[in-house]
């Protein structure tokens, strides 16, 4: 009965992520969440007490409060989705520079395929444009293991080091073995600025450094055990990595032999050249870019990758195999055309009610952000003209606003931002509108938490993530400390139509720089204490009178998943949340709310 | 050269809408499975698609799994716990696979404009296209008293219809569903363990 096994649990390769740097004896970890990187640390939360773990407002401070726990001397980690790590690259240019003190760790969760973002860039390509460590896992049990490592190396060659996650990692479960947490030794904190402050006169000697370490670790990557050989036949060779490598290993079968990237930067060169001629035919099958394919080539070493594979999306076995063998398996077919199943906006949403408005407005530019809002951008709503990026929404608005002013073009133009996207970066583009007096109506939708990555805690919930009390940041003082006028913030209740439509018709009739505040908590928001109060309860739900109803459809044009339009409307009270939208936009009064 | 899905593995999908409790009967599909000693993975797409989107849950199992995910005609089964969803996932089916189809339907975002009608004759349709099991999995759920443990009943179909042997289904519910709602779980499991089919 004493006899100690291993534990051996299925997790996510996020949560095994977690695992890895808790057992790595890490002190602290920040993020901002971002799908598919969010549960790396909410996981690391459940160990709060043997280290601290926090959200940021955005990459940039995630990383940044990442390197200052590294320079005082522990070991610290910053995780982000892909697109984040644009936001964070300012700081990780410069601190490849500097090298670490504790070791550091940067995640970046890729999604390719785009299950849940904007592009699908591919960030090994900043590894080898910072010049820091790469390492990609390709499931679980390597998240984890692969975790601990970059910690290891991170301090032995004094640079952070990425882990590249892609979404069917992060999202993936299988089985991984559990080991112990070592807290390796902090040093006396001693002040090192040649090391630390990248003056150009030391930036120029780290720079030199960076040579030096970056052929260190180019050496270390041909006899790293990340990066394996596995001989099975001199027929066929394949180089690859991440899932890809899985995918791989199904479609090429047992008598192919691999080559499994682990560390993909530096890329292990010799090795790939040993292997190589090893075989006749070499592949290298990696999702998204030629990342490693363009870097064999360069060796002068032939291969065969994206000829044959497709660059952009997720790649699986069955793909892979009727790329390369012109074969695989097909399923059976039908005639019968299946609807669309696109996301939408759930029933009870509070941004429902102001879209609904905002879209009926004729002569105005709607720029977007990153969101469940976007949804709105989808018909019936149809109340969006553009979406880039996290916080872009205030600026491009102010952009096109003073450009439409300039061409002598009559268009107004509101933008809409969340509370944690305003809080993330949206608060220096509307700082841009107030200090160079724009045109632009901004609209802040609080709904009081971090929404559509699955209600994480925010500058402005009053909690953190370890479940602490925080302060709450006040989005309209906000407002008014950077410059917007006391008379031009509008605070409204986003499922009140009347007060919506009044405050967006005096914002739009201004010349000046105006903000609306939305504040209504998400409908699948678990309300805090202070939620209750300010909310009050649950309302009834509504219901449709049959003989009033004359089907004119303006509330299915409030696009609500709950209302369904066939011979008759109705509404589905499982569904109905009773946020009186519709009941609103009923020109008949044939809706009524009815208390349970 | 191996087959594309690999040996011994196999392989199951779990689709349905946002909301339905594929992931939580993923959770404990692959958790059972490696109780039992074998080796699990299991794949599911969260973020955007989660509101009111398709979503899909993957399961493979077996000696060694290598990839998480199926391929087009891949899937041993598959649970539709939504009808329309059997139809967009019907070509993920292994020729000679078994399609399972909760009757029962939630209208998409263009169905409920009245943009376009919700398919008829879906079951009838996929009946003639490979082996399929219909059956209102809410009905039996709510029979037993609360049609939100419905993917429960599917889950037991599911587990039956995959056929493994030395699986500690019910403790492996117990663990993983809501304190208060153990013997509804299991009891909804069961039906659709015991009571429903052989399919096909």
């Amino acid at each position: 009965m004493n006899e100690k096994r291993p534990l051996t649990k299925l997790l996510t390769g996020n949560e095994a992520v977690a695992r890895g740097a808790y057992e790595a004896g890490l002190l602290f970890a920040s993020a901002y969440p971002g799908t598919p990187s969010t549960e790396i640390l909410e996981t690391m939360s459940g160990y709060a007490g043997e280290l601290y773990c926090e959200w940021a407002p955005n990459e940039k401070v995630a990383l940044e409060a990442a390197m200052g726990a590294s320079l005082a001397g522990v070991r610290s980690m910053a995780a982000m989705k892909h697109v984040g790590v644009n936001v964070a690259a300012d700081p990780l240019f410069t601190f490849a520079y500097t090298g670490v003190g504790g070791g550091c760790v940067i995640v970046s969760a890729d999604d390719p395929g785009m299950h849940s973002s904007q592009n699908e860039q591919d960030n090994r390509n900043y590894a080898a444009a910072a010049r820091v460590l790469m390492l990609e896992p390709s499931d679980s049990q390597e998240a984890l293991d692969f975790a601990k490592l970059a910690f290891e190396l991170s301090e032995r060659f004094d640079t952070p080091a990425m882990l590249r996650m892609t979404t069917r990692i992060c999202h993936s479960k299988s089985l991984v073995s559990f080991g112990e947490r070592v807290l390796p030794p902090v040093p006396a904190y001693r002040r090192d600025a040649a090391k630390y402050v990248a003056t150009p006169a030391n930036a120029r000697v780290m720079r030199a450094k960076l040579s030096l370490r970056l052929e260190a670790m180019a050496e270390y990557s041909n006899s790293c055990a990340a990066n394996r050989a596995e001989y099975n036949g001199g027929e066929i060779g394949v180089v690859s990595a991440g899932a890809a490598y899985q995918h791989a290993r199904e479609a090429f079968g047992e008598s192919a032999s691999y080559l499994k990237i682990g560390l993909s930067f530096p890329l292990p060169t010799e090795l790939i050249r040993a292997f190589a001629s090893r075989v006749k035919k070499l592949y290298v099958v990696e999702e998204l870019d030629p990342y490693m394919e363009t870097r064999i080539r360069e060796a002068g070493i032939e291969c065969v990758g994206k000829a044959l594979l497709p660059e952009a999306g997720e790649l699986d076995a069955d793909i892979i195999g009727k790329a390369v063998f012109g074969r695989g398996a097909e399923g059976p077919k039908s005639d019968l055309k299946a609807p669309q199943r696109p996301p939408t906006l759930c029933a009870g949403c509070p941004h429902r009610g102001f879209f609904h408005v905002l879209g009926k407005r004729k002569g105005v530019v709607i720029t977007g952000d990153i969101g469940c809002y976007t949804l709105a951008s989808a018909p019936p709503l149809s109340a969006m003209d553009s979406c880039f990026c996290m916080g872009g929404s205030i600026s491009t608005g102010h952009g096109a606003a003073m450009a439409f002013g300039m061409a002598g073009m009559k268009e107004k133009v509101v933008a809409v931002i969340g509370d944690s996207t305003f809080f993330h970066s949206g608060i220096t583009s509307l700082m841009d509108v107030a200090y160079n007096g724009g045109r632009s109506v901004s609209v802040i939708l609080d709904n009081r938490i971090t929404g559509m990555t699955g209600h994480q805690e925010n500058p402005g919930t009053g909690y953190t993530l370890m479940g602490g009390k925080a302060v709450m940041a006040d989005i309209p003082a906000i407002c008014k400390a950077i410059g917007i006028k006391g008379e031009n913030i509008y605070l409204v209740n986003p499922l009140e139509l009347d007060a919506v439509g009044a405050a967006l018709d005096d914002a739009l009739s201004k010349d000046e720089p105006t903000v609306i505040v939305t504040r209504w908590p998400c409908v699948l928001k678990k309300p805090s204490p202070e939620d209750r109060d300010e909310f009050g309860p649950a309302p009834g739900r509504c219901e449709i009178d049959q003989d009033a109803c004359r089907k004119c459809g303006q509330c299915v044009k409030t696009g609500c998943p709950a209302i369904c339009s066939g011979g008759s409307v109705t509404i589905d009270a499982g569904a109905c949340t009773g946020c009186a939208v519709c009941l609103q936009a009923c020109p008949f009064g044939a809706i009524k709310e009815v208390r349970p | 050269m191996s087959a594309v899905n690999g040996g011994d593995v196999r392989s199951v999908l779990m689709v349905g809408v946002g909301g339905q409790g594929t992931i939580l009967a993923g959770r404990i599909l692959s958790e059972g499975l490696a109780e039992a000693g074998y080796d699990v993975k299991m794949s599911e797409i969260h973020g955007m698609s989660q509101r009111g989107g398709s979503v899909s849950t993957h399961v493979r199992f077996g000696e060694r799994v290598r990839s998480p995910v199926t391929g087009r005609g891949g899937a041993d089964v598959i649970a539709a716990f939504e009808k329309l969803e059997a139809l967009r996932w019907l070509e993920y089916l292994k020729e000679g696979g078994l399609m399972l189809i909760n009757d029962f339907e939630i209208p998409p975002a263009p169905v409920l404009m009245g943009l376009e009608p919700y398919p008829d004759g879906i079951a009838d349709e996929l009946s003639g296209r490979a082996r399929v099991g219909v059956f209102d999995a809410r009905a039996i759920a709510e029979g037993l008293g609360n049609a939100r443990a419905m993917n429960m009943v599917l889950l037991g179909a599911l587990a039956k219809a995959v056929g493994v042997g030395g699986v500690d289904w019910e403790g492996t519910i117990r663990r993983n569903v809501k304190k208060g709602f153990e013997d509804l779980n299991i009891r909804a499991f069961e039906h659709g363990f015991l009571r429903l089919g052989p399919f096909g």
